[in-house]
């Protein structure tokens, strides 16, 4: 299970064959890049931070979950850190399963999941100059043990 | 007692560092913190509501009390993916 945090550009294709097995049917994979824009503003770089021994925790918290509610053979997520140029890979899930259903559901979960509870943290430079913490969170009420 | 506090993003910003041994009462809780912070910083207030904690890298509920040797951290809302 390839779950992990990342300080150097994401690799599309291991995370792929890291899902790979002789009984699957589908693989589903979800790549999140930087936008060259937020809120209508110029962006030309980002930056990640994280806490990330609680960031690989819930990383893992949500694989398990994942792997409750649909029959997955493996999974794979990876988050990069640190400064990330407009254009590159900033996230990768990939997701195994016999049939493509359950793979594009649990892709879903997984990425809705990780931008909810996952301990990460982006900053963006603007090309007026100015830096600022990402605004654009998918903010909801957790509960105590998610 | 003394905890470990942990601050990330926006937390960090407003109180200048981002790790710290705390001396804090027995039996404090979160929103205790939170009260320090905001002596520290007025900008704290402005953010109360929505910041979590967690506690020993677990989200907790609030006004959550703390232990002796807690790791406690503060989670402006995250903005990963």
């Amino acid at each position: 299970m390839m779950i992990r945090i990342a300080n150097e550009p994401i690799d599309l294709q291991s995370i792929v064959r890291s899902v790979i097995t002789p009984e699957s049917g589908g693989i589903n994979v979800f790549v999140g890049t930087t936008r060259n824009h937020a809120g209508g503003r110029s962006v030309d770089l980002l930056e990640y931070e994280a806490y990330e021994p609680m960031a690989l925790k819930m990383m893992h918290a949500i694989v398990e979950e994942a792997k409750e509610r649909w029959p997955l053979h493996a999974v794979a997520v990876v988050h990069r850190l640190g400064r990330v140029e407009v254009g590159e890979v900033s996230v990768a899930i990939a997701v195994s399963s016999a049939h493509r259903k359950e793979a594009f559901e649990a892709t879903r979960f997984l990425i809705d999941e990780l931008k909810r509870v996952v301990p990460i943290w982006k900053r963006e430079y603007f090309s007026d100059g100015s830096v600022e913490w990402s605004q654009q969170t998918d903010e909801q009420v957790v509960s105590s043990n998610t | 007692m003394k905890v470990t506090l942990l601050l990330f993003s926006v937390a960090k910003d407003l109180a200048g560092f981002d790790t710290k041994e705390l001396e804090v009462p027995d039996h404090a809780t979160t929103d205790d913190v939170l009260e320090m912070l905001s002596k520290l910083n007025s900008g704290f207030l402005a953010w109360k509501g929505r910041l979590r904690f967690a506690v020993n890298q677990e989200y907790v509920p609030p006004n959550f009390e703390l232990h002796p040797g807690d790791e406690v951290a503060i989670i402006p809302p995250v903005s990963g993916g």
